[in-house]
C-alpha cells in the first residue's frame, strides 16, 4: 500500500516561530499545485492552530506539525502535549459581542480555523492536544 | 519584523503604513500611536496593509480596542491594500462591520477626507 508523503516539524515555543510553519505550508502547497487563496488560507489556519498550541496547551516542550500530502487534500495535524481542554465548553466569539463591552477581545482562533480550512478536528486529554485540518485540493487544481 | 513603517496626516485622516507580519507587537505599537494621536484630538485613522502581508488573530483583535476608543470620539478606523487573506480573516471577524475597507490610499483618502 502506497505511504502518503508526510512532512514533519517540531517548533519550540518562541515568539513568531508559527511562520517556520507557513513556510513549510507554503512549500507544499505549491507541491501539490494548489491557488494562491487556498495557500494563504492554510498559512493562516496555521498560524491560529500554532497559536493555539503555543499558549493554550501550557506546554513548554515543543510542537510537532505533521503535513500528510494526500492526492485530493493536504492534511495537518498539530500536536502539543499540554494539558488538554474540553472542545465543548468553547464559544464560538462573536464581534458584537465583543465592542463596547468588558468582554475579551481574543478567542478568534477556533472560527478562523473553520472558516479557512475544510475540516478541523480536535482529539484531547490531559496529556495533550492533536488538532487535524484538512484542505481539500479543488478538483481543477 | 513588524513595525510601523511610516505616519503622515492628510487632511484630517492619519494615514499609519505599517511593514511585516501583523502580530500582537504590531497591534499594540498601532493601538498606542492611536491612542496618542486620539488624546491630540486625532478622529480619522487610515491603516495601509500594502507591506503587511499576512495577520493573526491577537494582532487583529487589538484592533476591536482601537475601535472602541474611536467610538467615543466619534472617530472612524479604515484599511486600504489588505492582501486578500487579510481581506477574508476582518470578514470572518467581523470587523469590516466597523471598519471600511479601501482598494488604495488614493481611494481612502478621497471617501474619508
Amino acid at each position: 500500500m502506497k505511504k502518503n508523503p508526510t512532512v514533519e516539524l517540531k517548533l519550540p515555543i518562541i515568539k513568531d516561530m508559527e511562520l517556520v510553519a507557513t513556510h513549510t505550508s507554503d512549500v507544499i502547497s505549491k507541491h501539490m499545485q494548489l491557488s494562491e487563496d487556498d495557500t494563504a488560507e492554510i498559512s493562516m489556519a496555521l498560524i491560529e492552530a500554532c497559536i493555539n498550541a503555543f499558549e493554550h496547551s501550557e506546554t513548554k516542550e515543543e510542537i510537532y506539525i505533521h503535513f500528510i500530502i494526500n492526492d485530493d487534500n493536504l492534511t495537518i495535524k498539530v500536536i502539543d502535549k499540554g494539558k488538554g481542554f474540553d472542545a465543548s465548553s468553547i464559544k464560538l466569539p462573536n464581534i458584537d459581542e465583543k465592542v463596547g463591552s468588558s468582554e475579551r477581545k481574543r478567542g478568534w482562533g477556533l472560527m478562523l480555523m473553520q472558516e479557512l480550512m475544510d475540516k478541523v478536528h480536535f482529539e484531547s486529554d490531559d496529556s495533550g492536544t492533536t488538532l487535524t485540518m484538512t484542505k481539500n485540493k479543488e478538483k481543477d487544481e | 519584523m513588524s513595525k510601523i513603517l511610516n505616519t503622515e496626516s492628510k487632511g484630517d485622516i492619519t494615514i499609519i503604513s505599517t511593514e511585516g507580519y501583523f502580530n500582537k507587537d504590531l497591534g499594540e505599537d498601532l493601538k498606542n500611536f492611536t491612542d496618542q494621536e486620539i488624546k491630540k484630538g486625532g478622529k480619522h485613522f487610515l491603516i495601509n496593509l500594502k507591506e503587511s502581508k499576512i495577520v493573526n488573530s491577537i494582532g487583529a483583535s487589538i484592533l476591536i480596542e482601537i475601535i472602541e476608543e474611536l467610538q467615543t470620539v466619534d472617530g472612524t478606523l479604515s484599511f486600504c491594500n489588505l492582501s486578500p487573506i487579510i481581506g477574508k480573516t476582518f470578514k470572518i471577524m467581523g470587523l469590516t462591520k466597523y471598519c471600511t475597507t479601501y482598494e488604495n490610499e488614493e481611494e481612502a483618502v478621497n471617501a474619508i477626507g
